[in-house]
C-alpha cells in the first residue's frame, strides 16, 4: 500500500471503528429519521396528498426515499462533527502534526463519514418493504450508487463547516439553518411539481433536488410511472456527482487554509 | 522534493559531523494573532541531546512558540531552522523527525491504546512487521504494555501521558516537542514523568524541548528560556541564572511597604524593590542583613522569608514583576 494510501485508510478505518463503539451515535442517526417517518408518514397518509405527488403511491411511500435522504444526512452530521473539538483539543492535533497533506485527512474522513452513512442508508433500505415499494436487485445497486454519491457530499459539507467553525454549537445552528431546509426543499417532504412558481425555482436551484430524483429514479428503476414529474436520470445523476465534487473541493480547501488553533 | 542526501542510516562519521550542528536555530521570530503580538525578537539555539525548558506564564508566548516549532502554525516574520529544515519551506519531511506532545490529550478515548498508536504509525508511514514491533517497544518501554487493549479514556492521567509519549516516539523522532507536558498530573506523577523524559533522553538519543510552568520542571532542565510577555528575556543553565541573583533573597511584607524601603534605603544603604505589594532584597549574606532588620523595624513588618534564589527570584528580578501562572489563561496564550 502506497502512504498516502495507508494513511486514507487509517483515517477510514477509525471513522469506523469509534461508530462502533458509539452506540448513542448509531440509534440516534437512525431512529431519528425512523420517528420522523412512521409519525409524519403514517400520520399523513390519510389526510395528506401533496399536490404533484404521483397517482398510485400513498405519503408513506412518497416520504420514504426522503427520510432515506435524511438518515444520511443525520449521520454525516455525527461522523463529521467530532472534528470541530479534535482538531483544537483531540486526536486531530497529532494528525496536523504529522507527515500528511490536508487534503489526505480530509479523503479519510470523508470516506470513513460516507462509509456509515451508507451502512446506515442500507439498514434502512431493508425497510423499504413497509413502504410498499419492492426492490429489485438492479434497483438495489442503483439505490446503493446514488446514496454514496449523496452521502460523499453531505460528509464534505459537514468537514467543510467542521473545519471552518470553532464550536459544536455553531456547527449545529449551520448544518440544521442550512442543511435540513436544502433537504425539506429537495422533494423529500414534498414534490416540485405541486409547489407555487417561486418555491418551484428555489428547488430546481438546489442541488439536492437532483440527488433526490436520482435516488427515487433507482428506487424505481424499471417502473418508472410511480414517479411523477422529476429531472431526468442523467440530469440528475450528472449534477449529483458536480455537487458531490464540489462539496469535496471545498472541504479541502477549507481544510487547507485551517489554522486549527485559535488565537 | 529532493530526500536524496536525507536518506538512509547516517554513517557514524555523520553522526559525529551532525551533532555539531543545532537541532533548533531560531532568530529574530515573531508572530501576532491579528493585531496582538505574542512573540517578538525571539532567537535561541538548542543543541543534540539537550533537555530545554521553555519556562513563562500563560500569556508568556510559550504556546506560540510551541505551535511554530511544531509546525503547526506557519511562520510569519524571523527565520527558524529545525534539524536542517528551514520552516518557510515544506515542512512535510521534517515532520516525520519530530514527535509531539500536546498540552491537551490528543489520543482518541474510543480507540485503544494499540490502535491509537497504529493509526498514528500509518500517518508516519510504519506498517506490518515493523509497526508491531515499535508499539510493542514503545509500550514496553514506558510500562504501559499491559494497557495496550484498553481504550484510552479508561486510563488515568499519569498513564494516558505515557501512552502520549509512547505515541510520539514512535517513528523514532530525533527532537521531542512537549508543549505543558505535566498539566493535570499531580506533583508525584509530574516528577516521574519527567525522570522518563531524562531516561529517554539518554536511551532514544533525543533531544527534548518543553515549555512548563512549573518551576521545580524547568529546574531540571538542561537549560531554560524565560518567556514573559512575548520575548525571551534569559536563556542558561537553571543554576547560573539563580547566580545571577544577588546572594540570598529576603521578601518582606509589611503594612506601609513604601515607607520600609525608603527607611532601609536610609539605614543600611540597601535597595529594596517594590513587586506586586511586597518588598524584595537581594544580597549576598542576607542572613546578617534579616538580623538587622527585624531588630530595627520589627514594628513594620509582618513577615520575612530568607532563602537562596529559586527560579521564581530569577524571574521577578529579570522582569520586576511576579510570576502568573494561572490567571492570565483567559486572554489567550
Amino acid at each position: 500500500m502506497s502512504a498516502v494510501a495507508l494513511q486514507v485508510w487509517t483515517l477510514w478505518w477509525r471513522e469506523i471503528v469509534r461508530f462502533r463503539r458509539q452506540r448513542s451515535v448509531i440509534i440516534g442517526s437512525f431512529v431519528q429519521p425512523l420517528i420522523f417517518w412512521v409519525l409524519i408518514g403514517w400520520g399523513f397518509r390519510a389526510s395528506f396528498k401533496p399536490s404533484g405527488m404521483p397517482s398510485g403511491i400513498d405519503y408513506v411511500q412518497y416520504f420514504y426515499p426522503g427520510v432515506i435522504m435524511l438518515v444520511l444526512l443525520f449521520t454525516a452530521i455525527f461522523a463529521t462533527i467530532a472534528t470541530v473539538d479534535d482538531r483544537r483539543q483531540g486526536f486531530l492535533q497529532g494528525v496536523l502534526v504529522a507527515p500528511i497533506a490536508r487534503d489526505t485527512v480530509v479523503a479519510g474522513q470523508a470516506l470513513g463519514g460516507t462509509t456509515l452513512a451508507l451502512f446506515q442508508g442500507c439498514v434502512f433500505l431493508v425497510l423499504a418493504p413497509l413502504a410498499g415499494i419492492h426492490l429489485s436487485a438492479a434497483a438495489v445497486g442503483a439505490s446503493i450508487a446514488v446514496m454514496t454519491l449523496i452521502a460523499f457530499a453531505f460528509n464534505c459539507i459537514g468537514l467543510m463547516i467542521a473545519w471552518r467553525i470553532e464550536s459544536t454549537r455553531g456547527f449545529h445552528l449551520i448544518m440544521n439553518s442550512i442543511l435540513v431546509p436544502i433537504w425539506f426543499l429537495s422533494g423529500a417532504f414534498f414534490p416540485a411539481a405541486g409547489a407555487p412558481l417561486w418555491l418551484r425555482w428555489i428547488m430546481w436551484l438546489n442541488p439536492l433536488t437532483y440527488g433526490m430524483a436520482a435516488l427515487r429514479r433507482s428506487l424505481y428503476l424499471g417502473e418508472p410511472h410511480t414517479l411523477g414529474a422529476l429531472p431526468g436520470a442523467a440530469v440528475s445523476v450528472a449534477i449529483s456527482v458536480a455537487f458531490a465534487a464540489a462539496a469535496m473541493w471545498f472541504a479541502a480547501r477549507v481544510a487547507q487554509r485551517s489554522q486549527a488553533v485559535a488565537a | 522534493m529532493n530526500t536524496s542526501p536525507a536518506t538512509g542510516a547516517a554513517p557514524a562519521g555523520r553522526a559525529g559531523q551532525r551533532s555539531a550542528e543545532p537541532v533548533i536555530e531560531v532568530g529574530g521570530l515573531g508572530f501576532s494573532y491579528g493585531g496582538r503580538q505574542a512573540l517578538s525578537g525571539i532567537a535561541f539555539t538548542i543543541a543534540r541531546g539537550e533537555i530545554f525548558g521553555f519556562l513563562g506564564p500563560n500569556g508568556g508566548g510559550k504556546s506560540t512558540l510551541f505551535r511554530l516549532l511544531s509546525t503547526l502554525v506557519p511562520m510569519q516574520s524571523g527565520n527558524a531552522r529545525i534539524l536542517g529544515y528551514d520552516l518557510r519551506g515544506a515542512t512535510r519531511a521534517l515532520r516525520r523527525r519530530i514527535g509531539v506532545v500536546f498540552q491537551s490529550p490528543s489520543l482518541d478515548g474510543k480507540l485503544t491504546v494499540a490502535e491509537n498508536l497504529a493509526i498514528h504509525g500509518h500517518l508516519y508511514g510504519l506498517g506490518g512487521a515493523r509497526l508491531r514491533e515499535r508499539t510493542h517497544a514503545m509500550l514496553a518501554r514506558l510500562d504501559v504494555d499491559d494497557r495496550a487493549g484498553d481504550l484510552a479514556e479508561t486510563l488515568s492521567g499519569g498513564l494516558r501521558r505515557r501512552v502520549e509519549l509512547a505515541k510520539a516516539l514512535l517513528h523514532e523522532p530525533e527532537l521531542l516537542l512537549l508543549d505543558e507536558p505535566s498539566t493535570g498530573l499531580d506533583p508525584a506523577a509530574r516528577r516521574e514523568f519527567f525522570n522518563l523524559l531524562t531516561l529517554l533522553r539518554e536511551s532514544a538519543g533525543v533531544t527534548i524541548v518543553l515549555t512548563t510552568h512549573y518551576m521545580e520542571e524547568a529546574e531540571r532542565c538542561g537549560r531554560i528560556g524565560i518567556l514573559d510577555q512575548g520575548r525571551l528575556v534569559a536563556i542558561a543553565p537553571p543554576g547560573e541564572l539563580k547566580g545571577q541573583v544577588g546572594g540570598d533573597v529576603m521578601v518582606i511584607s509589611g503594612p506601609a511597604p513604601e515607607m520600609l524601603a525608603q527607611k532601609i534605603a536610609r539605614q543600611f544603604q540597601v535597595r529594596a524593590v517594590l513587586v506586586d505589594g511586597t518588598l524584595r532584597i537581594e544580597r549576598p549574606r542576607g542572613h546578617e542583613l534579616v538580623a538587622r532588620l527585624v531588630d530595627e523595624f520589627g514594628g513594620e513588618i509582618d513577615s520575612v522569608a530568607f532563602g537562596r534564589p529559586t527560579l521564581e527570584d530569577v524571574f521577578v528580578h529579570l522582569t520586576g514583576h511576579r510570576f502568573v501562572a494561572g490567571p492570565r489563561e483567559k486572554n489567550g496564550r
